[in-house]
């Protein structure tokens, strides 16, 4: 579903990415992993192209999106992406932020996605928060909005960058649970996170990044169990 | 006492003369009708050109193939706000009066508004910049192009911030029209002007302007103030 070939991202004189090669393939959950500053982040911000790698092709779903040819705003309808800092846009109510892009794109109408914002909220348990705005929110829900926000698009694949980094720990769970029946239910997810107890039990496959580049990868069982890489061994000894 | 009664009725004397004589208020009114006009056209003009120069500003940092974009938006905001006004009004005013019959409400109109362009530029771009990064990322991740985000999440946004040094950009603008009156135009300064040489007082009908022209911008700060308080209703973090 989507491959990265040779992929590399310099900022300057400084390389983040040097050299990555992966599939992930359909209905898989990949958790990425790394101390930071490795390139994790950068590495997920490529795949929708947030960022534009240096060097390299990208393919999702067949299609190459760093061919400047492509649409990637209609190729990122399908990736859905959630932030660090959830993103929820101020100035309108939970409802319209969730509305918003599938109305505004001509995915749906207003209605057709009024009617989706109220299932999703359902599903989340905050039905009454529709007409609050985001400030009205903890954020353990602002999170949750915005992994639903991204939902409401239908999108084939959900990409997300540190989406409990920012929370205040006793809002941590809430938000891996929903990821966690977002995983059982099927969806490809990519995820950054420094939560080892979600990685273990939600992926499929886990990768370390360092300096750049996939430093070892497998499934979570051998992952934490028996880790090969020295780097790896370390940054596990330090976070576990 | 008499002394003070008397000079009482002499200062009322002098701006019975300056404005109500031979109803000469309707000078006034004229000018400031003029004044209005100017301010009104310049408003729009700066408006669009300010808006369109920070978008094309904020545009071109974003990518290298547009640098030569972003160095023709901040010649044009160094020139202008390199010179003085008056200097602006005189030269435009003589490059399209080659033509009989300009009107030079228009011309002193379009040049005020070339000119503000170039403030409400900086401010706009001020204004965009303010708003989290975070929420152009968020709004291009969902499929939206660069204009949409722009329209649907960056501006509403950002028109807040924007808000208050706009209007004061509009106070600073009104009052700035005053220096219309040396192309030939006649605002309400050079009405005044115009009364008071009629009356040989000009004290007077300078004192009037002055008032005509608070009022006016107090009006103004006032209907900004309510606009800007109708905005922050509801939201805001």
């Amino acid at each position: 579903m989507i491959v990265t070939k040779n992929l590399k991202k310099t900022f300057g004189d400084h390389v983040v990415l040097n050299g990555i090669d992966e599939t992930i393939q359909k209905g898989e959950k990949v958790v990425i992993i790394g101390p930071s500053g490795s390139g994790k982040s950068t590495f997920l911000r490529c795949l929708n192209l947030l960022e534009t790698p240096t060097e390299g092709e990208i393919w999702f779903e067949g299609n190459n999106i760093t061919d400047s040819k492509t649409d990637i705003n209609k190729l990122r309808q399908k990736m859905g992406m959630v932030f660090q800092q959830f993103n929820l846009f101020p100035h309108l109510t939970v409802q319209k932020n969730i509305t918003l892009a599938p109305v505004k794109l001509g995915l749906m109408t207003q209605e057709e996605a009024d009617k989706k914002a109220k299932e999703l909220l359902n599903r989340i348990g905050l039905e009454d928060k529709a007409m609050a705005y985001p400030r009205q929110l903890s954020g353990g829900q602002k999170q949750r909005i915005a992994i639903i926000r991204a939902l409401a698009m239908n999108p084939d694949v959900m990409l997300f960058d540190e989406p409990t980094s920012a929370l205040d720990p006793e809002m941590v769970g809430e938000v891996l649970e929903l990821m966690k029946e977002l995983a059982e239910d099927g969806m490809t997810m990519v995820v950054v996170t420094h939560e080892m107890g979600f990685a273990r039990e939600v992926a499929n496959r886990i990768l370390f990044i360092d300096q750049g580049q996939i430093q070892e990868q497998n499934s979570p069982k051998e992952f934490f169990d028996n880790p090969q890489n020295p780097r790896l061994k370390d940054f596990l000894s330090k976070v576990l | 006492m008499e002394g003070l009664i008397n000079w009482f009725v002499s200062i009322g004397n002098r701006y019975y003369d300056a404005f109500i004589a031979g109803d000469r208020y309707r000078t006034y009114f004229k000018g400031l009708w003029v004044t209005i006009e100017i301010s009104f056209i310049a408003i729009i003009i700066g408006i669009l050109i300010g808006v369109t120069v920070a978008i094309l500003k904020v545009t071109a940092s974003n990518y290298k193939k547009l640098k030569w974009l972003g160095v023709l938006c901040n010649g044009y905001i160094n020139i202008i706000r390199g010179t003085p006004v008056m200097l602006q009004l005189l030269i435009i005013y003589n490059l399209i009066f080659t033509a009989r019959d300009t009107s030079e409400i228009l011309v002193a109109g379009l040049c005020f508004g070339i000119n503000s362009g170039a403030y409400v530029a900086e401010i706009v771009r001020a204004g965009i910049e303010s708003i989290d990064k975070g929420q152009s990322e968020a709004g291009r991740s969902l499929g939206f192009n660069a204009n949409q985000t722009m329209v649907y999440i960056i501006m509403p946004q950002a028109i807040r911030n924007i808000l208050p040094a706009l209007g004061n950009e509009f106070i600073v603008l009104i009052k700035e029209t005053s220096v219309a009156s040396i192309i030939a135009v006649v605002d309400l300064l050079q009405a005044a002007q115009f009364v008071g040489s009629r009356t040989w007082d000009i004290l007077p009908p300078l004192i009037i302007a002055a008032v005509f022209y608070l009022v006016m911008v107090l009006g103004l700060s006032k209907l900004l103030g309510m606009f800007e308080r109708r905005m922050n209703q509801g939201d805001r973090n």
